[in-house]
């Protein structure tokens, strides 16, 4: 790919999509973004936990161990919704054998295993209070299981092969197989959960949720994302300078900041 | 040269050639085959040797058992073919190394999942199955272990040449195998209690020629990657 010179911006010209994949120029753009992030997660979730576990009511019949899900459901959905990016980012790493989305790939594998992890872990917690019991054979709660093996699988492949570039295929092709297969394993544990073992505790949630526990929760789903995206932008940075280290806009970088 | 062979040519060759190396090399052979059997009477031994007890959990442990002896066979798939270069001269033949890979699949399968299939109404036996279980336990075993080489086969290819690769595999292709456990011991749970299990041999089916047509063209993919 030719290099353009990132001081010298085409202007007026029709949109280049592959713009930001130049490492120099993604990095450019989302060091500034990552503050940006870092400061409106601090307000939204300081916002959301207070609102949340100060302001919302205390529910009718699971009492205050409800509040967990403020922390719970957006981690559930956060590791669902990275694992499909992860799939999504290794794909385009393939197809355009494009060394950002390389990157993009295994820096969000851990902050996705770390999401599936805080869902199970909460999950437990707030188990134990009200079904009594740690962990049920739930169809949910199995899949989100396969969901952090699945990540496991993925971040040991990468870790195993000590070629970077080999690394990185390897693995977005696994993680592409992993995505294919996600569906299959999702109904097959869901006729695996209803058939198997007759009915037993869903994870229900009330029909109707209160104006004040919504906005909660939207704040704390905010929250989490953009944690996501600055430690995600973080990861792929500090894999850019490391791969990129002879490089001359990464050597300006290291200069500049060994003046500040 | 193989340029004068055809396609099906090179495919006989290499699945005959496997066919004898897996005959040559018993141990690694006999190996999973031994494997499995000696998991599967692990349970009893854990668990009691209450019949009732045995009776319903053996569909899971047979299949457990399969999985896990077919994962442990994955890691001779490609590794000495890699090590020795003749893996290399595949891949630069003219015949497509998506056909290649189908073949030493297929081989792989004939000296494992085949043999497994071949011992499990024995295991079934001790178990106490029906049976109507029992062959419906070795028609599961029939569709579902070349979905389980073919898979398998992605992981070996992904791992190659690599130091851990025996756990590796297994640790990347376990979580993908669970929907053909379940759909497996489904069946034989719905045969042994006299329900109709035929969609799930149905969904079985269907899996098995989804893995059997991505599988030799994912683990080809991987192969050329370990090989660049």
């Amino acid at each position: 790919m030719e290099y353009k010179n990132p001081t010298n911006p085409p202007i007026a010209q029709p949109i280049n999509w592959f713009a930001f994949a130049s490492p120099s120029r993604f990095y450019q753009l989302s060091q500034k973004i990552i503050l940006l992030c870092w400061i409106l997660f601090l307000i939204t979730a300081t916002a959301g936990l207070i609102l949340g576990l100060l302001f919302a009511p205390t529910d009718a019949v699971q009492g205050d161990s409800y509040r967990i899900i403020y922390i719970h459901v957006p981690a559930a959905w956060m590791s669902m919704i990275l694992y499909l990016a992860m799939a999504f980012w290794a794909s385009i790493g393939l197809i355009f054998n494009a060394r950002l989305a390389y990157r993009f790939a295994i820096s969000i594998a851990p902050t996705g295993a770390l999401m599936t992890f805080i869902a199970l872990w909460t999950g437990a917690l707030w188990g134990k209070p009200t079904w009594g019991t740690w962990w049920v054979w739930d169809a949910r709660l199995t899949s989100e299981l396969i969901l952090l093996f699945l990540y496991i699988g993925y971040l040991s492949l990468y870790y195993s092969i000590h070629d970077e570039r080999k690394a990185a295929k390897a693995s977005s092709l696994l993680a592409i197989v992993g995505a294919v297969n996600v569906p299959i394993i999702y109904f097959s544990v869901k006729w695996w959960n209803t058939l198997h073992q007759g009915a037993t505790i869903t994870v229900s949630k009330a029909p109707s949720i209160e104006q004040t526990m919504l906005i909660a929760l939207l704040l704390m789903t905010a929250a989490f994302w953009l944690y996501a995206f600055a430690v995600i932008f973080t990861r792929v940075n500090q894999r850019s300078l490391i791969d990129e280290s002879h490089t001359d806009w990464v050597q300006q970088i290291l200069r500049g900041r060994g003046q500040a | 040269m193989t340029g004068q062979l055809s396609t099906i040519e090179v495919m006989q060759t290499v699945f005959l050639r496997d066919l004898h190396l897996a005959i040559k090399q018993k141990t690694d052979t006999l190996g999973a085959v031994f494997f499995f059997a000696l998991v599967a009477s692990l349970f009893p031994l854990a668990i009691g040797s209450e019949l009732l007890l045995l009776k319903q959990i053996a569909p899971g442990i047979i299949w457990v058992s399969a999985l896990l002896a077919s994962m442990l066979s994955m890691n001779r798939l490609y590794t000495n073919d890699f090590n020795d270069g003749t893996l290399e001269q595949l891949t630069l033949s003219a015949c497509p190394l998506e056909f290649i890979v189908l073949a030493k699949i297929l081989a792989h399968w004939t000296t494992t999942g085949f043999v497994l299939l071949l011992l499990s109404p024995i295991l079934a036996i001790q178990f106490d199955l029906s049976p109507l279980a029992i062959s419906t336990l070795m028609l599961t075993l029939l569709i579902g272990t070349p979905v389980l080489s073919f898979l398998g086969s992605i992981g070996a290819a992904l791992s190659l040449g690599l130091q851990s690769a025996g756990a590796l595999i297994s640790l990347m292709i376990l979580p993908l195998l669970i929907p053909i456990l379940i759909l497996g011991t489904l069946a034989v749970d719905a045969a042994s209690t006299n329900m109709p299990f035929s969609v799930y041999l149905y969904l079985l089916l269907a899996l098995s020629v989804l893995a059997s047509f991505f599988g030799p063209l994912a683990s080809a993919f991987a192969l050329r990657i370990a090989q660049e």
